[in-house]
């Protein structure tokens, strides 16, 4: 059975995994881009509570991804807890940090404008600072996406949904008739729906990023 | 002189513009937590209603401290603000700054906001209606000289240093505060920009009547626009405050005439325009005068010069007996053209200036469409200079003496307080 056959004889169960896939990293997406805007705003503003925030999120990234899951079994269980759990703490740290560089990049001048003409703290924030800080957190969640796409396929290991189910499959069963199709699958559908978010990304950037400061 | 009240002003359905308001600053101080010295030192100041006020000193004066207090985006360590007689040192900061207009350096737009969005800022935070709104982003570009349907979708990155200024300027008066604040606005740009943003904010504030806080380290900018000058030394203690004329002409210490920097005299006439002088006429002819006519005038005439003025009845050229035999009798190539002409509203410094460049030693006032008024020589110039200074100088030995009086009075009553007191112990 060569890969186009194969592709055809499964393509419900691999369009599942895809869903799946893409799903869980959206959903763990959004739990990081609102986690890691709230920890950079609330963070940004003094000196060691952004250096402790960029350095613990970092630390954890250091933590190879597969004893991060492993580690995580025995307190939640296996499946979908832990593979939430993980991803988001991955998908974090680009976020804070680029949600603490891009806050600390605002012109002071702007921010002294903004509050001498009468802007509240929040108002300053919401209308003034996060705007302007935008584009760099919109890099920060995008190379948080890429990330965690790979970051899914491991997943699998502690049952968790995803592609990372037929790569696991393959791995298990190398030399059997279908392991490198299923290997292959797996990896190609993480490619292409790495390069799905990535155009949907672009095109976010260009509809909320205002134009008066579109590079 | 009645005031409008603060908190009222810029809110919607207030009939007139709000005009000034009086700024009472008593013994402001400014410390900073682990700093020897104060950043201000009790500053009292009083600020008239519709007045515009420089705070000029040399950098790390504090003068942006002291302003920044005003409306208390430095909250004062001591002292009390005073703005058209309410005390507004501890109102909530938000509301007061939303009465107070607020211009900095690079004028501070919001660059992901288009120019009406950034005009638009402080009405909308006051709730105004969107129709008010929109009409009075409209009407403050007019007033700062900017097409509105041109200017109103622009995202400031689109616009010149010199327009951004301006947008800056419409945003900080949106809101119609009677209090205007202005921490070095026109820093960033070009000397010719600086020029025309000068020119407009005295046309603005003769309109207008807003009580105006500037601060610059520019000297020569605060004598252009300063109705009063608070020259300040450091820790912002106030060395003299005064209007320029009296400071150029009398300062009250060493710091102060360094301050003012060389040729005091000279800067003295910028604040003299030509419609203040006399005018004096010269004899003129014109290029559609019959050749004989001309000839005559020249040979007739008391002076061995006259003017020539073109078809419009503008200045065109300096004609000298002579001039026309050596030309062969032909206009065209006969005489000097005239360089350069001022208005009556040109300052004398301006005049001195085209008289010194051109070589008849006169320069040509014209009105209204370059038409011809008169002209104005050295000799003129001169005296009238004399004279600026000599009343000048009269004036603040008055003031001086006013000032001595005073003080001997006051010793005089402390003296007396203190020997009553102890009498009565």
């Amino acid at each position: 059975m060569n890969f186009w056959e194969y592709l055809g004889s499964r393509h419900q169960q691999l369009l599942i995994d895809t869903y799946q896939h893409a799903s869980v990293v959206f959903q763990c997406m959004v739990v990081a881009t609102v986690l890691g805007v709230l920890i950079g705003v609330v963070t940004y503003r003094s000196e060691w509570a952004g250096n402790l925030a960029t350095t613990a999120t970092s630390t954890l990234l250091t933590i190879p991804a597969l004893a991060m899951i492993g580690l995580l079994i025995p307190v939640v269980g296996l499946g979908v807890p832990p593979t939430v759990i993980a991803l988001t703490l991955y998908g974090l740290l680009p976020i804070v940090r680029n949600c603490i560089v891009g806050l600390r990049g605002v012109d002071p001048s702007l921010v002294d404008a903004a509050t001498g003409i009468g802007m509240s703290r929040p108002a300053r924030l919401a209308r003034v600072e996060l705007p302007l800080a935008w584009p760099p957190i919109l890099t920060g969640i995008r190379v948080s996406t890429q990330m965690l796409m790979g970051i899914a396929a491991i997943a699998a290991y502690a049952s968790g949904p995803g592609l990372g189910n037929l790569i696991f499959r393959g791995i298990a069963s190398l030399g059997s008739r279908n392991a490198l199709n299923q290997v292959l699958a797996g990896t190609l559908g993480i490619i292409v729906l790495a390069l799905l978010f990535d155009a949907a990304y672009v095109l976010i950037g260009r509809l909320t990023i205002p134009r008066g400061i579109r590079a | 002189m009645p005031e409008p009240p603060v908190p009222d002003a810029g809110t919607p359905g207030t009939g007139p513009r709000s005009v000034g308001a009086t700024i009472e600053l008593e013994a402001l101080t400014k410390r900073y937590p682990g700093s020897a010295l104060p950043a201000v030192e009790s500053v009292t100041l009083d600020i008239r209603a519709g007045e515009t006020v420089i705070l000029v000193g040399p950098s790390g004066c504090g003068k942006s401290t002291l302003l920044k207090m005003i409306n208390r985006l430095i909250e004062p360590t001591g002292g009390r603000i005073r703005i058209g007689g309410e005390d507004v040192t501890d109102m909530d900061p938000v509301r007061l700054r939303r009465t107070i207009g607020y211009a900095i350096q690079a004028s501070g737009l919001f660059p992901h906001m288009t120019v009406a969005q950034n005009v638009a800022l402080v009405p909308k935070m006051l709730r105004w209606p969107a129709a008010r709104v929109r009409a009075r982003v409209e009407e403050m570009l007019d007033l700062v000289g900017l097409d509105p349907a041109e200017f109103h979708g622009r995202y400031p990155r689109q616009l010149s240093g010199g327009q951004q200024q301006r947008v800056g300027v419409a945003r900080a008066l949106a809101a119609d505060p009677p209090v205007l604040l202005m921490d070095e606005p026109f820093g960033a740009v070009d000397p010719i920009t600086r020029d025309h943003l000068q020119d407009e904010l005295i046309r603005l504030q003769r309109e207008l009547h807003k009580t105006i806080v500037f601060v610059t380290h520019d000297f020569d900018e605060a004598i252009k626009i300063g109705d009063r000058i608070a020259v300040l030394r450091e820790r912002s203690h106030i060395a003299q405050f005064d209007t320029p004329e009296a400071i150029l002409t009398h300062p009250a210490d060493d710091f102060v005439s360094g301050f003012v920097g060389a040729g005091a005299a000279l800067k003295r006439l910028n604040l003299t325009r030509v419609r203040d002088i006399g005018i004096s006429d010269c004899p003129t002819v014109s290029v559609d005068d019959p050749h004989q006519h001309i000839v005559d005038k020249l040979r007739s005439g008391g002076t061995d010069e006259v003017l020539l003025l073109d078809k419009r009845g503008s200045p065109y050229k300096w004609l000298r007996r002579g001039d026309l035999m050596r030309a062969g009798g032909s206009l065209a190539r006969a005489g000097t053209p005239v360089h350069d002409t001022v208005t009556r509203d040109a300052t004398l410094r301006d005049a001195l200036e085209a008289v010194l460049t051109d070589s008849t030693g006169r320069v040509a006032v014209t009105g209204r469409r370059g038409a011809y008024e008169g002209v104005v020589d050295v000799e003129t110039l001169m005296n009238s200079v004399h004279e600026l200074l000599e009343a000048d100088r009269l004036e603040a030995r008055e003031a001086q003496a006013d000032i001595e009086e005073q003080r001997a009075a006051q010793t005089h009553a402390e003296q007396e307080g203190f020997f009553g007191g102890e009498a009565k112990t």
